[in-house]
């Protein structure tokens, strides 16, 4: 097995506040990781670094064998272009907490568009493929509507619909539900429990217990900028041997 | 995967007991207004009196405003108005958007360069800006414009090349820019920077970023006072006939200086602009409909239905029943 993600003591300072201290991490391709934790831990930042949305400062992180952010020339490290992030970027999808989905375009508008700006995928065949990806999140029949005219749960699903569009190698998801009404969490659940049975490599950051124990091959309990605990999620979750771990799962459960 | 949305309806249970009929409307007598009485009439009064002197003060001489209203003079300072205002607005809607994205580039050169330039603009009169450019010959006879230390492309006289008109475009046009640059900033800072994080998630370079997303949703913040720009550049034109450009309010002097009639060509002249000003209102109304679509505040309301309202809001109470009907 080759490792889609691999984080090697990963640090990230904002100024001088320490948020990421030393995370390492691997994520074999196919698999599912649940990074679970208090907010604050720095989970959602170590999920913007895997895509280059935050730069890290020390340490090495690298996606399917290559280096993110930089290009590693005999011992050297030198940043990389804009167009190279962006390209590597393209093949990493990234759901948002608060959908981010562009409110002037209309769902299929909103799927079609990066294939068709970025890959220059024509028009007709991006649109296509953006109809079937609506089909395949439950929201045939919604291409017309915009993301105002549509539920949180829909939203988001429009969004995964998105960052499928683009045929990602690897999917980031940014507490997903942390901002749904509760009885609209599972439908966007559901989606993602079928991405990761079709086999996607997924990094999600979530308080879903529940998925995280179902769906995770891997569950990592991030506090303080760390990983304290990291392993199967039943013996994570069931059996936590972290005295952190413990006292945070027993306050979400 | 299923579309259901997992929303179960309230049981059935709780509808099962016959409501109630709804009880009658209430007949209360509505709060009386005298106030809207009293000032209806000093209102009525004071038209009633100037409406009085405009008809029978021959100074006026209606006649002449019919006379002159569409003298080609008139007509042809009208169209170089129109002109000036629609080249100055374009130069400066360009040059806001190119210095508002300067002033948040990354680049720190770029975004000082961007400041200073709006600085200046912003920081010395308009007029005196136009009086500038129409002596420009004082302070560089000879203008060539080229590759640095390369061919020309264009080399002159200054006093040939830089036209009364050329003068009135500058001025205005890079006068605008500076103003225009801070409405596209601020409409670019009101876009949520997780729209940005989101397209740059999907592969999008800055500037495909800024084209396809920023911008676009910028343009709702954007446009209502750029409406206000055009409309107050409309007006501001009138500023260039101190640089004897023959636009609508030179074109008027002109007539008066030979016939003395000021009163008359100055009515002529406001009607002009009045006019102007209303269909850029009308205009702007609809291009701030075009640019409202999917956003949660709905489109505005078309004109008849505004009209409706207002009709309507005239009986008291009646208002919200309107509001509620949309």
């Amino acid at each position: 097995m080759t490792a889609m993600v691999s984080a090697e003591h990963v640090h990230k300072r904002f100024g001088r506040v320490d948020v990421l201290k030393g995370v390492s991490l691997e994520v074999e391709a196919g698999r599912v990781a649940c990074l679970l934790g208090p907010s604050g831990s720095g989970k959602s930042t170590f999920l913007r670094c895997i895509n280059h949305l935050e730069k890290i400062d020390s340490g090495r992180l690298s996606v399917a064998g290559e280096l993110v952010g930089y290009r590693d020339a005999g011992g050297r490290l030198h940043e990389l272009r804009e167009r190279e992030v962006v390209r590597k970027r393209a093949e990493i999808g990234m759901v948002f907490q608060r959908f981010n989905l562009f409110p002037h375009m209309t769902a299929l508008e909103n799927i079609a568009q990066a294939p068709f700006r970025v890959r220059r995928v024509p028009k007709a065949e991006a649109c296509q493929h953006a109809a079937e990806l609506l089909a395949r999140v439950g929201l045939a029949g919604r291409e017309r509507s915009y993301p105002s005219q549509l539920s949180g749960g829909q939203q988001q699903r429009v969004a995964i619909a998105r960052a499928l569009a683009m045929r990602p190698k690897l999917m980031l998801f940014d507490e997903p539900t942390s901002a749904l009404d509760p009885e609209l969490v599972g439908e966007v659940l559901d989606v993602m429990r079928q991405l990761a049975h079709d086999g996607m490599t997924m990094v999600v950051v979530t308080h879903e217990i529940g998925f995280a124990r179902e769906v995770a091959d891997s569950v990592a309990f991030m506090d303080g900028g760390v990983i304290v605990e990291c392993g199967d999620p039943r013996q994570v979750l069931d059996d936590p041997r972290n005295q952190r771990t413990r006292s945070f799962l027993s306050k979400v459960l | 995967m299923r579309d259901t949305l997992r929303i179960t309806t309230a049981p059935a249970d709780r509808e099962q007991p016959a409501a109630p009929a709804a009880p009658p409307d209430i007949k209360a007598v509505p709060v009386r207004h005298p106030g809207r009485w009293l000032v209806a009439l000093v209102v009525a009064a004071f038209a009633a009196a100037m409406a009085r002197s405009v008809a029978t003060n021959p100074r006026f001489e209606w006649g002449l405003v019919g006379h002159y209203l569409f003298s080609p003079r008139i007509l042809h300072g009208l169209v170089v108005t129109i002109e000036l205002t629609a080249i100055a607005m374009a130069i400066g809607i360009v040059l806001g958007v190119v210095l508002a994205v300067m002033r948040l580039s990354p680049n720190p050169v770029v975004a000082v360069a961007s400041s200073l330039y709006i600085w200046f603009f912003r920081g010395t009169p308009v007029l005196v800006q136009l009086l500038f450019w129409s002596f420009i010959a004082a302070l560089y006879p000879v203008i060539s414009i080229g590759i640095p230390f390369g061919p020309a492309l264009i080399h002159g006289d200054a006093n040939v090349l830089i036209t009364p008109f050329i003068a009135a475009i500058l001025g205005l046009g890079l006068n605008e820019g500076a103003y225009m640059a801070e409405i596209v900033r601020a409409g670019m800072l009101s876009v949520d920077p997780g729209q940005e994080e989101a397209a740059h998630a999907l592969g999008m370079t800055r500037a495909q970023t800024l084209r396809r997303i920023v911008l676009p949703q910028a343009m709702r913040v954007i446009v209502p006072p750029t409406g206000n720009e055009a409309i107050s550049m409309l007006k501001t034109t009138s500023l260039v006939s101190v640089i004897a450009y023959t636009e609508l309010l030179y074109s008027a002097q002109l007539i008066y200086a030979v016939n003395f009639k000021q009163i008359p060509l100055l009515i002529v002249v406001s009607a002009w602009y009045l006019l102007l000003t209303t269909l850029l209102s009308i205009g702007q109304w609809f291009i701030e409909r075009r640019y409202g679509r999917g956003s949660a505040h709905g489109r505005p309301r078309t004109l008849l239905q505004r009209i409706g309202a207002h009709l309507v809001s005239l009986r008291p109470h009646a208002e919200r029943a309107v509001e509620q009907a949309r």
